[in-house]
């Protein structure tokens, strides 16, 4: 089992971005859960998005989790929500942010013994050069498929154009371009 | 002749998608709905099959849940194949006219996406509106995942238009934590839905003008009980169809439901009594705990109502402490699930030791290991030979310890 926390802005589109990677991922053969943590949110308030990820139908529906993998998809989430809450020696995080690495683990405490599983990416600076708006959801994809090594790229491509297939050809191509960046800007 | 919907075989669908796809693929003739978190994406996605020519059905928009089910009533009375979408306070203002449906004996499918009731005023799941609707006349299905949200949809329509039936059914889900989380679901084909379900064949539709009948008419104390008490019998009845129709139901999706579930009960020594999504969770708790040696099971209520007093008797009879959860405010007593599960174990000749948890209001989370420290008590339970706590308590609730009634035996 593969549990996965997003810390999100009600807005910024983690559940989206949960339910696209479930969706993905479900095509690989395995059993997914993708859910949410917010109740009557205004955009902007902080929310957390979960993923599960299973050989077996996933029983669990505690919102309770060990998580493996926390995305932050809003910097300053990263700084105010505690985002190391349950983790484990093994969890890893992805964390958006203009900052580089070091800046970014000086100014967060919690960080620091981790700094072999912190990962960084601007999904913000990212979605605004290619999507044309802050919309970190998609990049912040990228960047996992890259740390997790769960697909290829272009699989993970072919298969997102399928989740995105409603929306107009210009704003998958810009999605697709997105997600491609955070793949080789991570680090 | 509606659009071609373009299914996959698997899907990452939520609860509410789920049961939306069953109502298009029932083909719904009449859904008058009015919207309320978070059963709202049921009703705004057939609105739009509707809407894209997917469904050849009336969406028809109403200004409240009593005129909803005041319409659906209408709709059904008519001869058509109706259902319709409610949650929480919805369901509340319902009421009124869902003892109307079913004194009707009309066959209106319900998908209630449960929600606690205010005040205060909460979106999240818990099992209040499903209680509020336990002596309505109607049946009641839970779902425990999205795939059964899906798959208990379609089975509610064979069930409820069954001539030997003819009453109205619900079915449950849990708010949010079924509604809004998505998971593999495997949806059957159009066509084999249509060749599951058939046309609805009404009964005394008022639409047959060679045949006037008069619906809902007033009947004193000449009548009205022998009416009420026939209701009950179709009830009582209806179990067999209930059954027939799971059987069925394996057939064409290889997915076999009971009445009650009950998962490693063969040799359990303890076991929690649950509803909905606590179900699952409660499983994964009893595998775990059958490594560290303690002989744990779940036994889950797949049929609310009728009551399956025997089957539960049945699958609780040898074990020897059982924890029976209510996610529901028992106002002043003991859980009614409680009440009702330990009726059907005091006819037992061990009648083993019954404990009632009060948990999950208002969506307040239920982890494998609150399931797995409740095993635990039970164990504790059994090995002393009485209960050992206060009879009812509170699970998962913060500040000082809350608990009522202790045992008379041991």
């Amino acid at each position: 089992m593969t549990e996965i926390r997003w810390h999100s802005r009600a807005g910024q589109g983690a559940v989206s971005g949960a339910k696209g990677l479930g969706d993905v991922v479900a095509t690989t053969g395995k059993e997914v859960q993708a859910f949410a943590l917010y109740g009557s949110a205004k955009r902007g308030a902080a929310l957390r998005a979960y993923n599960r990820i299973a050989d077996e139908q996933i029983f669990n529906h505690a919102k309770f989790m060990y998580p493996d993998f926390v995305l932050v998809i809003d910097p300053a989430l990263a700084m105010t929500d505690d985002i190391t809450m349950n983790d484990k020696e093994s969890t890893k995080y992805i964390i958006t942010s203009h900052l580089s690495k070091e800046e970014l683990i000086d100014a967060i405490p919690a960080l620091k013994g981790k700094e072999d599983r912190v990962y960084v990416v601007d999904c913000v600076q990212i979605s605004l050069d290619t999507i044309k708006r802050s919309m970190p959801n998609s990049p912040m994809l990228g960047a996992f498929v890259k740390i997790s090594g769960m697909f290829e790229l272009d699989y993970f491509l072919e298969n997102m154009k399928r989740v995105l297939k409603k929306f107009p050809q210009k704003i998958i191509d810009a999605n697709m371009e997105a997600i491609t960046r955070a793949y080789n800007e991570v680090k | 002749m509606a659009e071609k919907y373009d299914l996959n075989e698997r899907e990452v669908w939520d609860g509410n998608f789920a049961a939306s796809q069953a109502m298009r693929q029932a083909k719904v003739d009449v859904m008058a709905a009015y919207p309320i978190t978070p059963s709202t994406p049921i009703v705004e996605n057939y609105g739009a099959y509707v809407a894209n020519g997917y469904v050849d059905g009336e969406f028809v928009m109403v200004e409240s849940e009593h005129a909803a089910m005041s319409a659906c009533v209408g709709a059904s009375a008519a001869g058509g194949r109706v259902a319709t979408a409610t949650s929480s306070q919805g369901f509340a203002l319902m009421v009124e006219v869902l003892y109307q449906a079913s004194g009707m004996r009309l066959p209106i499918v319900l998908n209630v996406v449960n929600r606690a009731l205010a005040s205060p005023l909460n979106v999240r799941g818990d099992h209040g509106d499903m209680y509020l609707g336990r002596d309505s006349g109607w049946i009641q299905f839970g779902a425990f995942n999205a795939q059964e949200s899906y798959d208990l949809a379609l089975c509610a329509f064979k069930v409820a238009e069954n001539h030997s039936v003819r009453l109205p059914t619900m079915v449950h889900q849990d708010g949010f934590i079924t509604s809004h989380t998505a998971q593999n679901v495997y949806p059957l084909t159009d066509k084999a839905v249509d060749d599951f379900l058939g046309d609805i064949k009404p009964v005394d539709d008022m639409l047959d003008f060679s045949r006037p009948v008069t619906y809902g008419a007033q009947t004193e104390e000449d009548w009205h009980f022998e009416h009420k008490a026939k209701q009950h019998k179709a009830l009582m009845d209806s179990r067999t169809v209930i059954d027939e129709v799971f059987e069925e139901f394996a057939k064409v999706s290889g997915r076999k439901y009971n009445r009650v579930e009950s998962y490693d009960m063969e040799d359990a020594e303890v076991a929690i009594v649950g509803l909905g999504t606590t179900v699952e969770t409660a499983r994964v708790a009893a595998k775990e705990l059958r490594k560290e040696g303690i002989k744990a099971g779940v036994v889950a209520i797949r049929c609310f109502r009728p009551f399956p007093f025997d089957l539960v008797r049945d699958a609780l009879e040898n074990v020897k402490a059982v924890a029976v959860t209510d996610r529901s405010s028992p106002g002043g007593a003991m859980g009614a699930f409680f009440n009702e599960v330990s009726a059907a174990l005091y006819s037992t000749p061990k009648r083993p030791l019954v404990t009632n948890f009060i948990y999950g209001l208002g969506g307040r989370d239920f982890s494998i290991e609150e399931a797995k420290r409740i095993f635990k008590e039970q164990k504790a339970h059994a090995d002393a030979g009485h209960i050992t706590t206060d009879i009812q308590q509170f699970s998962g609730l913060r500040g000082p310890k809350l608990g009522y009634f202790q045992t008379k035996r041991g």
